[in-house]
């Protein structure tokens, strides 16, 4: 059974059609990149996916629960980190997880253990007791990573893990997502802009691109549709060029985005 | 990464089984309320751990309350403009502590529109627990935040030698209260937030609001100096209700207040815990 089961999504908002009939599943222990330029509609479905925006019509059953009747229940399963780095500066590291896991109702006495176990993996110990205003972009990361999977969710969902990082900080996100599909074989689900990494360390991609799904595949599945491309570079331009090609599509998707931007 | 996908296997399997079946098993209602209840409090611990990191926006937030109580108090008691009422200082200090009650918490939504913008919010809604505790967990932290204001104002008060009742009942009643207050204008606040959803918008009508809640009240004068719609006004308006409880405690000596406040206070935190629970997530879309 797959892990997750994505059909015919679809949402509006007022005349914008953001995600146009999306459907795609994930096996678990997957690791499944979605990858689109800007107001593709990758944030979109991905907030549909965590729960946090309810879909104008379509399915999605994450475990086989469904996400749109039973939210709650597939929250218990599920960690999420938005695009945003955020984190409360004025507390501590240790003290966001504690928070989270008392949010969680971890058990006293599994606590501390459950803390130092996400601290250790993602290479925060040292940190742990400074306040987070003092942290570096790719800290902050690790620690909402460490937050995200506290309740050992067998779904974690990054929206741009890695945007905005330099290339250090993002290679220490991807150890820590490695580490963590190591050790407790979590199926991961993010979305990035970067061609290189979703080669690195995604088994299978899909391309989004004006809201529609427009490629699905393992990256040489990819490479071998476009007639033996040499790269995901030149498939994802071949499939999304149109965004900014075609006449008058860019004042279209600045119109989209300003319209994405008023309703949050 | 992707050499690493046939190793987990079999072994992750069994585990994923045991989680999803912890997951699909519905909470029966005693779980959900406990959720409730240690969910709130850990809301509200957040606030608290803020404050102690940084205590001194708390401390600096009760100046404007005293100056009202210092300036404009002692040019108003000088003037005698409401004979019935016996000392104006006595008067206006329980009234000027609803206030810094009432200014601190009617901005509490900005903290939920900020923590909407940062991706705070979003990381929060995704958690497992109840929506309603994060209302009633932030009342809570408003509470806290005024309390601490409340006891500043209350010593510089008791400092300046204003007679105040301060039997350890009269402030218990007092805190109790300060509580109650916050918690009701902070989900006010984080009603109008749900509705306005920028900053911008949020500002304006935050600063509009502050005006006819305080001055439609009775926190600088008594209500019956007023024309009658605006003691229409005035009876609508929890900070009179607020106001009558700690002038009860802290000036007539009627310690534990009167059953009609309390319930009005209560009642309008229920209604607005409700509604805004159920628009919580709405400030997301």
């Amino acid at each position: 059974m797959p892990l997750v089961e994505v059909t015919e999504l679809v949402r509006r908002f007022e005349d914008v059609l953001a995600v146009d009939h999306v459907s795609f599943s994930i096996e678990p222990g997957e690791v499944f990149a979605l990858l689109g330029p800007n107001g593709a509609g990758k944030t979109t479905t991905i907030r549909m996916l965590v729960t946090l925006l309810r879909p104008t019509s379509g399915t999605v059953r994450i475990a086989g629960i469904d996400a749109i009747r039973s939210p709650d229940r597939v929250r218990r399963v599920l960690g999420y980190v938005p695009q945003t780095l955020s984190a409360d500066g004025s507390l501590t590291g240790y003290e966001h997880l504690l928070m989270v896991a008392k949010l969680l109702r971890i058990p006293r006495r599994d606590r501390e253990r459950a803390i130092a176990e996400v601290l250790e993996l993602a290479r925060l110990e040292e940190a742990a007791d400074r306040l987070v205003r003092s942290y570096s972009g790719g800290m902050v990361r690790r620690l909402e990573i460490a937050q995200a999977i506290l309740h050992r969710p067998v779904l974690l969902v990054l929206d741009e893990p890695t945007v905005g990082l330099d290339p250090t900080a993002r290679r220490t996100v991807w150890e820590a997502l490695q580490e963590l599909r190591r050790r407790e074989g979590t199926t991961l689900l993010v979305t990035t802009h970067y061609m290189e990494e979703a080669e690195l360390h995604c088994e299978r991609i899909g391309i989004m691109n004006r809201g529609r799904l427009v490629a699905l595949g393992t990256p040489d599945e990819l490479k071998a549709s476009i007639g033996g491309a040499s790269s995901l570079d030149v498939v994802f331009t071949a499939l999304t060029s149109d965004t900014l090609e075609s006449g008058g599509s860019f004042s279209e998707v600045r119109q989209l985005r300003r319209r994405l931007r008023r309703f949050g | 990464m992707k050499s690493d996908s046939s190793v987990g296997g079999s072994g992750v399997s069994v585990d994923l089984a045991t989680r999803l079946a912890e997951a699909v098993h519905p909470l029966s209602l005693g779980e959900r309320v406990a959720s409730f209840v240690a969910a709130s409090l850990v809301v509200a611990e957040v606030e608290a751990r803020r404050l102690r990191h940084d205590p001194w926006e708390v401390v600096t937030r009760a100046i404007q309350p005293l100056l009202w109580l210092t300036i404009f108090g002692q040019a108003v008691a000088r003037a005698r403009l409401f004979p019935g009422q016996g000392d104006y200082l006595s008067f206006l200090a329980p009234g000027i502590l609803a206030q810094s009650v009432m200014f601190t918490s009617i901005f509490y939504g900005l903290a939920i529109i900020w923590e909407r913008d940062a991706g705070i919010l979003q990381k929060i809604l995704v958690l497992p627990v109840p929506r309603a505790s994060f209302v009633a967990g932030k009342g809570l932290g408003a509470g806290l935040r005024a309390l601490i204001q409340g006891a500043v104002i209350i010593l510089v008060a008791i400092a300046m030698g204003i007679p105040l009742e301060v039997a350890p009942l009269s402030l218990l009643t007092c805190a109790v209260a300060i509580v109650l207050g916050a918690s009701v204008f902070a989900t006010l606040s984080m009603l109008l937030a749900t509705l306005l959803k920028t900053r911008e918008r949020f500002m304006g009508i935050g600063q509009v609001l502050t005006m006819p809640l305080f001055f439609a009240s009775n926190a600088i004068y008594p209500l019956d100096i007023m024309p009658s719609w605006l003691r229409i006004l005035a009876h609508l308006n929890p900070l009179s209700y607020l106001v009558e409880l700690l002038r009860q405690a802290l000036v007539a000596g009627n310690t534990l207040g009167a059953p009609r406040d309390w319930l009005v206070l209560l009642a309008w935190l229920a209604v607005l815990q409700v509604i805004v629970s159920r628009r919580y997530d709405r400030v997301m879309l």
